[in-house]
Formats: C-alpha cells, structure tokens, sequence
C-alpha cells in the first residue's frame, strides 16, 4: 500500500471518527436536556411555587417555621446545578452566599433566620432562577432530545407514517407542513432530516446555554467577587494590625516590667556589693549569690518572652519539628503525625505554630481529653497546609465562646486561613486549621 | 582535658574560655560556626566539645546537627550541646544511640561554675549530663497511673537528680543524706519501676531516661 492510499484512508477514519463523536455528543447532550428538562420544569417550579407560598405564609407566622427548610432545599437544589454545570461542561458557577449568622439552634432560631434570609438578596436571585430555569431554561434543556425525537419522526411518516395519521386526523400538520400525501410526507422527512441536523450541531451548545444562563443568576459576577474580597481582605488587614499592635504592647510592658528592672535592681545590688566587698565580705558574698539568681531569673522570663515572639525551635528546625516540640511539652501523650515539604514561609510557619499551640492548649486543659492526636500536612493540589487536634475529651467547645479560637481565626485569617472546629456533646472535639501556601524553595 | 568549643557570639565564647581554662582545661580550639566545629572535631579529636545548639552561617541548630553527625563518625565522642532554651526533641536525639557521653544545659547554667565543670567532666568521662527543666518536661508527662506515682517523695527527688546524670556520690551530698542510703534509695526506684538492676552510673543513667521518655 502506497504512503498516498495510507492517507487517504487516515482521512476516511478521522472524519469516521469525527462524525461518530459528534453524534455521540449530540445523544450525551440529549440525555443531559432530558434529565435537566425535568428538573427544570418539575423540581424548580414546584420549588418556586412552595418557596412562595412559604414566604407568603410567613406573615401569618407558619412560613417563619418552614421557610428555612424550604429555601434550604432551594440551595441544595441550586448547589446540584451548579455541580452538574461544573461536571458536564466545566462552567465554573461561584455561589456567592453571605456567610450565615450565628443563630439560635433549632425550632426557635427558625424567625430570626426566615428574616435573615429575607433580607439576603442571594436568596430573591435563587427564586428568579427557579422561574428563568423552569422556563426559558427547560426550552434549551429540551431542544437536544425534541428536534432528534421529532426529526425521527418526520422520516417515519414519509417510510409510510403518514397513510394512517391523516386517514385517522384528515389533515396532519408536521410543522408548518400539511401531511396529505407522500410528496409532502416527503417534504416532512426533509424537515426532519433538518431538525436533526441542528441537533447534531448545536444540541451540546443549546445544554451548555442552559448553563452559562444559568450562571447568570445563580453565579456572582467578577465584580461581585472582588468587591468581596476587597472587603475581607480590609477586615483581615485591620485584624491583623490590631493584633500585631497589641502584640508589641505586651511585649513593651512585659520588658518594661519584667526584664529591665531586674536589671535595674542588680545594677542598684552590685553598686552595693562594690562598697560591701572590703568592709564585710560575707554580706557581699550573699549579695552575690542573690544576684546570680536573680539573673537566672531575668534569663528564664526572656526565655518565655522569646518564645512567645519567635519560639525558637521554629527559627532552627522549621513548622514540623516545631509542632514535634510543642507536643512534647504537653503533660499528656500527644500523638503526632508530620508530614510537610520542608519550610514554609516565617508568618505561615509562626502563625501555623501559635495556632497548633492553642488547640493544643485548649484540648489538654478544657476538654478532660486522655489522649490528643495531631496531624500535620500539605497537599500540593490544593496548595494546603492542614493541622488538625483531635482530643477524645468531652466535647462541646464553642469557637466563638473563648478569645482562644477567635484569636486562632483572625491569625490564620490574615493568610486567608480558616478555622473549622467540630465538637459534638460527648466528644470527640476535632480542630482543623488550613491555610493556602507554597513551600519555600 | 581538651577542649573543643563552639558559640558565636564573643562575649560567651571569651567567658567560657576563661572560665574552663580557670578549670584546668586546655582549649584546643575556640570556634564560632558549624564548619569550623566540624573540621575541629575531626582533626584536632578533643575529649570533649562544648557547642551552641544555634551557629552560623545558617543559624538554625547547626551545632547540634554538626556534633550528632560526628557522634556517629565518632560513636561516643563527648559533646556538651548548651542553648538559650531546651527542648525534649534535642534532648531524645542526642540520647537516641544509647552511647552515653552526652549532655544537654541551658546557657544559665554556666553561672554556678563548680556545677558546670563538674558537668563538663562527667560528659569527658562518658557520663550525661541533662538540664533539671528537661527532666522536669519528662516527668511532667507521667501523670495519671503511671507506675511514677508508687515512689515517695524522696525518691522521686532521687530519680530527678539520677536523671540529671548525676552519681549517688553527688546525690547523697546533694541532698545531705550517706551514699547508702541513696543506693537504698536508687535500688527501690528500680524495683518499683521495672527496670533491671545496673551498678554501672552511666547505664544506670540511660535506663531511667529511656523509661521517662516512652511516654
């Protein structure tokens, strides 16, 4: 065979191929319309009309109750879509939810969380989608799987279709084609052919419309998402200022206090010593010694500052052996399991350490734990630094109850960190902090 | 006895010198970073070194990772570490190959002189020397059934300066009692805690350590 008829035949293959996948495109994009026609037109309307009646209700006082429950259904209902858009065509949909409210827990926090909602305009966007979805989204849901199902159905009345149809109806419209004959059940298999010639080049085209309109009520805007960002980005600066100012007040008044009049005093106490040394040396002598202890003394107060500033095992050895050594200081046997890349930038590295501490901390001192587990990782997918402290203790430690935590969330937060605590009654308390990084070299 | 010693900053290092050489040691070298030391060690093989955990050029524990390293070129070569703060972690390495003749002080110690010397000597000598806060770290986490709850009061105070890798000479003139009663003292310590009888110092040392840091 000549290189010449190799290609020839390379081409046919291809275009084979070509031709075999977009038709398996256009079947995939009319299953997908299929199942998105009906929750479209199903679950999205019946979700709109009983999201409405519930927020009607609520000035008669029952929809305060269900409005929660239903609209909750409406985000999980939104949240599906936005996965499914993610999963079938890569349209990345952002949901721009407000973070929720501290509220009461149960039945009776249900009001204050209707109004919250209520006044949330993320919420009045999901209900215009449920409207848009169940209409102008259900007709592009549709079309892929119609114009193939009623193009079929236009060559089947020209194979003979027609005779029994129009004996049946008298005259039978195939679109704007009056069926009465074989020439014009002819023309019908032609009009056919058309449909499915559109569904084969636009159906995964009109799923994927379903989806970018979609984006356009259920996703926020660059815009939106970066006035958000500003906004945080402004909190955290200010939280992490406050927190570095603070920091510096106490270090300047433990210094003032601590460290600098010992000095101070020995200074004042050789003074002494220098006149006592010829007239009595044995007071000297135990001047002295009251001298060399009070400098140990100095020494172990600075030691305890450093620590709190920089620990120094941090400076030598790098955020794993650091967490090894914090561990190791607990009174209780603290299991741990390391395993980072090397070092990490200096704030991450000392934020990642005070943080890890005060879960340490916390977990030895309040939870009644027998024993702690501390993991430590990084996942290079995601460019993530993750500690986790489990304690098996009693449970119920609320991140918003003491300063410890909230101190945890600010600090990580400056590194768009977060704080995530699980702690149910009865334990066990599970304490994860993340914080977005690369290694350093 | 010489001396092989390492700490970047002058005034330390100047004072440590004087006070050794005061001590009746010969320093045979002075250094002030991790390559300096590590070349020290191998060419000038001193009785014992005395080294900053925290050296230049990288500031991290290059003194530390410097002496570990000639300790397994040189298994058993006495290394005296001395740093602004203990740590356990260090202190478990410098412990790990079981070989004795190491000791762990914070910098503070080197006030009592007498006590340092005699701390530096043990080392020479293949004992260790551990600092009281890193014993006192390694009996703070016994707590809570531990058989460390069946020893007296007196014998717990034994089994801290044992720790310390101290002799029952140096025990009993410690705490002003006879060396037989401190043997009594160290062979109920022993029974109590399961560990099998030694009347070796330094191994008896050893034991007790490796007891306290299983936990």
């Amino acid at each position: 065979m000549s290189d010449t008829e190799h290609r020839q035949r390379d081409r046919e293959r291809d275009g084979g191929r070509h031709h075999g996948a977009r038709i398996r495109a256009a079947m995939r994009a009319a299953g997908q319309g299929a199942v998105l026609s009906v929750l479209s037109l199903v679950v999205s309307l019946f979700l709109f009309i009983v999201a409405v009646v519930s927020i009607a209700l609520a000035t008669v006082g029952i929809g305060l109750y269900t409005t929660p429950w239903v609209l909750g259904l409406v985000r999980a209902h939104a949240a599906h879509r936005r996965r499914l858009a993610r999963d079938w065509y890569g349209v990345a949909i952002r949901s721009g939810y407000p973070p929720e409210q501290p509220a009461r827990a149960g039945l009776a926090g249900n009001p204050v969380r209707t109004l919250d909602l209520l006044r949330s305009p993320a919420t009045w966007r999901d209900l215009e989608w449920l409207l848009l979805d169940a209409t102008a989204g259900f007709c592009l849901a549709v079309l892929p799987l119609g114009l193939l199902a009623d193009g079929l159905f236009g060559i089947l009345l020209a194979v003979g279709l027609w005779e029994p149809i129009s004996d049946a109806t008298g005259s039978y419209w195939y679109a704007f084609v009056p069926v009465d004959s074989q020439a014009t059940a002819n023309l019908a298999a032609l009009l056919g052919l058309l449909w499915i010639g559109l569904a084969l080049r636009f159906g995964p085209t009109l799923v994927r419309t379903h989806f970018t309109t979609t984006r356009l009520l259920l996703g926020i805007s660059v815009k939106q998402a970066l006035t958000r960002r500003v906004e945080h980005l402004t909190e955290t600066r200010h939280d992490a200022l406050d927190t570095s100012a603070a920091e510096l007040r106490r270090i300047e008044r433990d210094l003032h206090d601590g460290a600098q009049a010992r000095l101070v005093a020995m200074g004042m106490n050789l003074g002494t010593v220098e006149a006592l040394i010829a007239r009595d040396p044995e007071q000297a002598r135990k001047l002295v010694a009251e001298l060399r202890e009070n400098s140990a003394e100095t020494l172990n107060e600075l030691r305890d500052l450093v620590r709190g500033i920089h620990p120094p095992v941090l400076a030598e050895r790098g955020l794993g052996d650091a967490v090894r050594a914090l561990a190791l200081r607990l009174p209780m046997p603290v299991e741990t399991e390391v395993s980072l890349p090397g070092r990490f930038a200096a704030p991450v590295e000392s934020a990642a350490y005070f943080a890890a501490g005060e879960a340490l901390t916390n977990a030895a001192k309040h939870s009644g734990a027998q024993r702690i587990w501390l993991e430590a990782g990084y996942r290079a997918g995601d460019r993530m630094l993750r500690i986790t402290v489990t304690d098996d203790g009693r449970g119920g430690a609320d991140p918003r109850g003491g300063t410890g935590l909230a101190g945890i969330e600010r600090r990580l937060g400056a590194f768009d960190g977060i704080l995530a605590v699980s702690s149910p009654a009865g334990g066990p308390t599970v304490v994860t902090m993340e914080i977005p990084c690369d290694p350093a070299g | 006895m010489r001396v092989v010693l390492a700490e970047d900053l002058f005034l330390l290092r100047d004072g440590l010198v004087r006070l050794l050489r005061a001590h009746g040691f010969e320093i045979a070298a002075a250094v002030e970073s991790g390559p300096e030391l590590a070349e020290a060690l191998t060419r000038l093989r001193p009785d014992v070194a005395v080294v900053d955990v925290r050296l230049p050029p990288s500031f991290s524990d290059e003194g530390l990772q410097v002496a570990l390293r000639a300790r397994r070129e040189r298994p058993g070569l006495p290394v005296l570490v001395l740093s602004q703060h203990v740590e356990q972690l260090y202190a478990r390495e410098l412990l790990a190959d079981g070989s004795g003749g190491v000791g762990y002080l914070l910098k503070d110690r080197v006030f009592d002189a007498e006590q340092f010397v005699d701390a530096v000597r043990r080392v020479a000598g293949g004992g260790t020397a551990m600092d009281p806060q890193v014993i006192q770290q390694l009996l703070a986490r016994h707590t809570g059934g531990s058989p460390l709850e069946r020893l007296t009061p007196r014998e717990l105070e034994v089994l801290e300066l044992m720790a310390q890798g101290r002799s029952n000479a140096a025990i009993a003139a410690r705490l002003v009692v006879t060396e037989r009663a401190i043997a009594k003292h160290t062979s109920n310590i022993f029974t109590k805690l399961g560990l099998p009888p030694s009347d070796d110092d330094n191994r008896r040392v050893l034991a007790v350590l490796a007891y306290l840091g299983r936990r």
